[in-house]
């Protein structure tokens, strides 16, 4: 049993946090003004991580999630899943928006690494892909999207209207989900990747947020766009239920790197607190018994371990995905952890820091408004809660709605 | 004070419902009302035990366990072939004879007369006791003992108690004692019938600080003398040895290693809300005069305190996790098969989302614990990770404790359920230090 950081993956962690601190950092609060205008500074930093993916397991984006099979010798594995995890935690210490939109590291870029076939993975290799799921009228309910793309010939063709689209005006492939056969119900629903610039795809608009305000979310207009057979991601049969959970099983991926932006974000402001309060002459350093210290020792006491149990949940997760174990319940629980404890944490933290947390001067409403999103895409808290639950008590989607 | 018929009349009433109640009920809860209420007649002398602790071999320097780092530098969540053995012979003990006991040990505020043996029989006290000294240790083990605090309170957190506390003691001694101190006790920990020993930390405090003890020590005669009161010690009137901690006078706290028998030691039994199998009492130390050679490690400095109330602290987030499984896998069996309003209950969101938040904070108190024990095993510091656990486990515990009475219903708040056991348990976390410990 190890439970410390890996080895190898120190020097990835650290330079992760560089980029954090003297990337992400100094330009955090600038582009959570201008909301919607391209972070030019990112560029030089995506082919800089580029250069690191090719490093081989070491990557710091979501771009290269792979499900691992067990290792033959019985031996144990740290790869991608946990590289990732590990890097996008700090990049998220230094700025959620700004890492969700870097370059070529979208969540559809792990939709593709996680699904896609050899020609695939090589036709898509330096894209960045973002992902649409969401519609007006399907949230949380991803298997009744409405959104088809029907069969002709050497082509699907595309109609609906996708929203939520994280990247979706800035990357250049969308990972659109649709149904191949709207009678044959979830199993027919399938991915597809469609390049930017393909007639009958428009951007429609972009989301004015709450936070995250350096990574755009578009509406994306689907209007007879006709998309290459050999860009539909896994297998075209319309088989049962497996079709549709292959799908999901995307999310046993991504989630605990969704879990890993909120640990990040949480991180950031618990530390900022611990740093004013200590300036202000209370220094939490784990001296004295817990029901004697302060009540604000206490606080970020407890703050403090309910983000070390998310850590250690995401990285679990993670572990599990490398080591080619199913991980699904794990994936949520790590998600539902990380997602509602940032959260609590980042705003608690402007309660405590009083009008330090609540003025612009500081980071710390900020992040206190980017967290909120983690506890709800990739699956919102009670949906995490919802599959934690159907695993644990053995139910269906039919009997445990 | 003038006289008051209804008080009178109340009390009386009251007297002969109990009177009632124990006719009703038998000779079984007689025993027990005597033992516990009938405890108050006062302290008794802590008698000498038939045991004699001597050294049968010199050491030449204390034997100490070398620190087990098995890490390759990955992360690992995986057991050593030797933790998996351990850990299927804890679940199987604790299930078929922990478990089994678990309610009238409870009622009775005690383990059953041969459950000391038969804990006994496992060894796991010979991973405490280094190979020179007749046991099997031949490195740090405390992931491989989280993993048994937490077997050991699936079954029952009062009865594991019992059974740990004593392998406290030997690890301390392993650890920090001097060698003619290991000498002397270790060896008795690695044979068929271990000595009942306990450790005595708590004081009657409110916000009881295990750093600002009341009970001092100071130097005098040839060694010290040790005044005051500790509170919720396990095993308190069989212990044969009881590790106590003191505050002395200039220096900070210490622990000494006290025999029953040692003269101004008295004790009495004290009925708490749970965990009661482990037996708990106050030990009175009165002008208990010592040598130099009961104070553990010999020489002032040689304990790491805060280390010991770390590794209390671990154990007692390790009973935590075990009692908050219990509850998990209860409450998935009942709420799966009670049925209100025409389905099982767990069909209910309200109900499974409770079920899912035990469960999802019952392993964050896990992955916390054996975080804070493989650093221990692996010689790091982990007294942040140790602290950390301890408040996870304190707060979460509460808080599946109650949890679990409550998907229960009314069926949680009655005695026909062990989950308002688990309830009165879990409280314990928060209020204990020392007894067991890793």
């Amino acid at each position: 049993m190890y439970l410390e950081t890996p080895k190898k993956f120190i020097p990835l962690v650290e330079q992760a946090h560089r980029v954090a601190q003297e990337v992400f950092r100094p330009i955090s609060r600038k582009y959570d003004l201008a909301e919607h205008e391209y972070p030019r500074e990112l560029d030089l930093l995506a082919s800089l991580m580029d250069g690191m993916n090719e490093g081989g397991e070491i990557s710091a984006g979501a771009g290269k999630l792979k499900r691992e099979d067990r290792k033959k010798d019985g031996g144990v594995r740290n790869g991608s899943n946990l590289s990732t995890v590990l890097g996008l935690a700090e990049l998220c210490w230094g700025d959620v928006g700004l890492a969700l939109t870097i370059p070529r590291q979208g969540l559809g870029n792990s939709a593709i690494a996680a699904v896609a076939n050899e020609e695939q993975l090589k036709k898509f290799d330096r894209c960045w892909a973002a992902m649409a799921i969401t519609e007006p009228a399907s949230g949380s309910d991803s298997a009744s999207i409405s959104a088809t793309a029907i069969p002709d010939g050497d082509h699907y063709v595309l109609n609906g209207e996708k929203i939520f689209v994280t990247a979706g005006d800035r990357a250049n492939v969308v990972v659109v989900w649709a149904s191949v056969d709207p009678s044959a119900g979830r199993a027919a629903i399938k991915s597809f990747v469609v390049e930017k610039g393909t007639p009958g795809m428009r951007l429609e608009r972009l989301e004015h947020k709450l936070g995250i305000k350096a990574s755009d979310t578009a509406t994306l207009i689907f209007e007879d766009c006709r998309v290459p057979k050999e860009n539909l991601l896994g297998s075209p049969e319309v088989q049962t239920e497996k079709g549709f959970g292959g799908v999901m099983q995307t999310f046993d991926n991504t989630r605990p790197v969704v879990a890993a932006m909120a640990l990040g974000v949480g991180r950031a402001s618990l530390e900022r607190t611990r740093a004013l309060f200590k300036k202000a002459g209370t220094d939490a350093n784990y001296e004295g018994s817990y029901f004697n210290v302060s009540a604000v020792e206490a606080e970020l006491y407890k703050m403090e371990a309910d983000l070390e149990a998310a850590r250690l949940l995401t990285v679990r997760a993670a572990w599990l995905a490398d080591n080619g174990i199913p991980n699904s319940m794990e994936a949520s629980m790590a998600k539902a952890k990380a997602g509602r404890v940032a959260n609590h944490i980042t705003l608690r933290c402007v309660h405590l820091c009083a009008t330090m947390g609540y003025t612009e001067t500081e980071l710390l409403e900020k992040w206190s408004r980017d967290s909120k999103i983690l506890d709800i895409f990739e699956g919102t808290q009670q949906i995490q809660l919802l599959v934690v639950a159907r695993r644990l008590l053995n139910k269906s989607s039919k009997d445990l709605k | 004070m003038s006289f008051d018929p209804i008080a009178q009349g109340l009390s009386l009433l009251n007297r002969f419902a109990g009177a009632e109640w124990v006719h009703k009920y038998g000779v079984y809860d007689t025993a027990q009302k005597v033992a516990y209420n009938g405890s108050r007649e006062g302290f008794k002398v802590a008698a000498a035990v038939a045991r004699q602790f001597k050294a049968v071999k010199k050491l030449a320097s204390p034997s100490r366990l070398p620190t087990a780092d098995r890490a390759a530098g990955l992360f690992d969540l995986s057991l050593t072939d030797e933790q998996s053995m351990v850990r299927d012979m804890a679940q199987r003990f604790s299930r078929e004879i922990v478990r089994e006991a678990a309610e009238a040990s409870e009622k009775e505020c005690k383990a059953p007369e041969d459950f000391a043996e038969s804990f006994a029989e496992l060894g796991l006290a010979q991973f405490a006791v280094p190979e020179s000294l007749g046991g099997a240790a031949a490195e740090s083990w405390e992931v491989t003992q989280a993993l048994v605090c937490e077997d050991m309170a699936h079954g029952d957190m009062g009865l594991a108690v019992a059974a740990l506390t004593p392998v406290g003691v030997a690890n301390a001694l392993a650890r920090w004692g001097s060698a003619d101190q290991q000498a002397r006790y270790l060896p008795e920990f690695a044979g068929d019938n271990p000595p009942a020993a306990t450790v005595a930390v708590n004081e009657r405090a409110p916000a009881f600080d295990p750093f600002a003890l009341k009970t001092r020590a100071t130097v005098g005669g040839d060694g010290y003398l040790i005044n005051g009161e500790k509170t919720m010690v396990p095993l308190i009137d069989g212990a044969e040895l009881f590790l106590v901690a003191a505050e002395l006078v200039g220096s900070g706290p210490v622990l000494f290693l006290l025999e029953a028998g040692t003269e101004g030691l008295s004790l009495e039994l004290e009925a708490t809300m749970g965990a009661r199998a482990g037996r708990f009492g106050t030990l009175k130390l009165d002008n208990v005069q010592v040598p130099q050679s009961a104070l553990l490690g010999e020489e002032v400095g040689a304990v790491d305190y805060k280390e010991f109330i770390d590794r209390s602290h671990l154990a007692w987030a390790g009973l935590a996790v075990g009692t908050c499984q219990a509850v998990l896998d209860y409450v998935k069996e009942y709420c799966n098969e009670r049925v209100a309003f025409g389905e099982p209950i767990s069909h209910r969101q309200a109900v499974a989302f409770m079920i899912a938040n035990i469960a999802i904070e019952l392993e964050g108190m896990r992955l916390l614990l054996w975080r804070a024990a493989s650093r221990a095993e692996a010689g790091k510091d982990f007294h942040r990770e140790a602290y950390l656990a301890h408040v996870l486990c304190l707060e979460k515990g509460m808080e599946i404790g109650t949890n679990g009475v409550q998907l229960l219903g009314g069926h949680g708040f009655t005695k026909e359920h062990p989950v308002e056991r688990w309830y009165r348990d879990l409280m314990a976390i928060g209020v204990m230090h020392g007894g067991p410990l890793l």
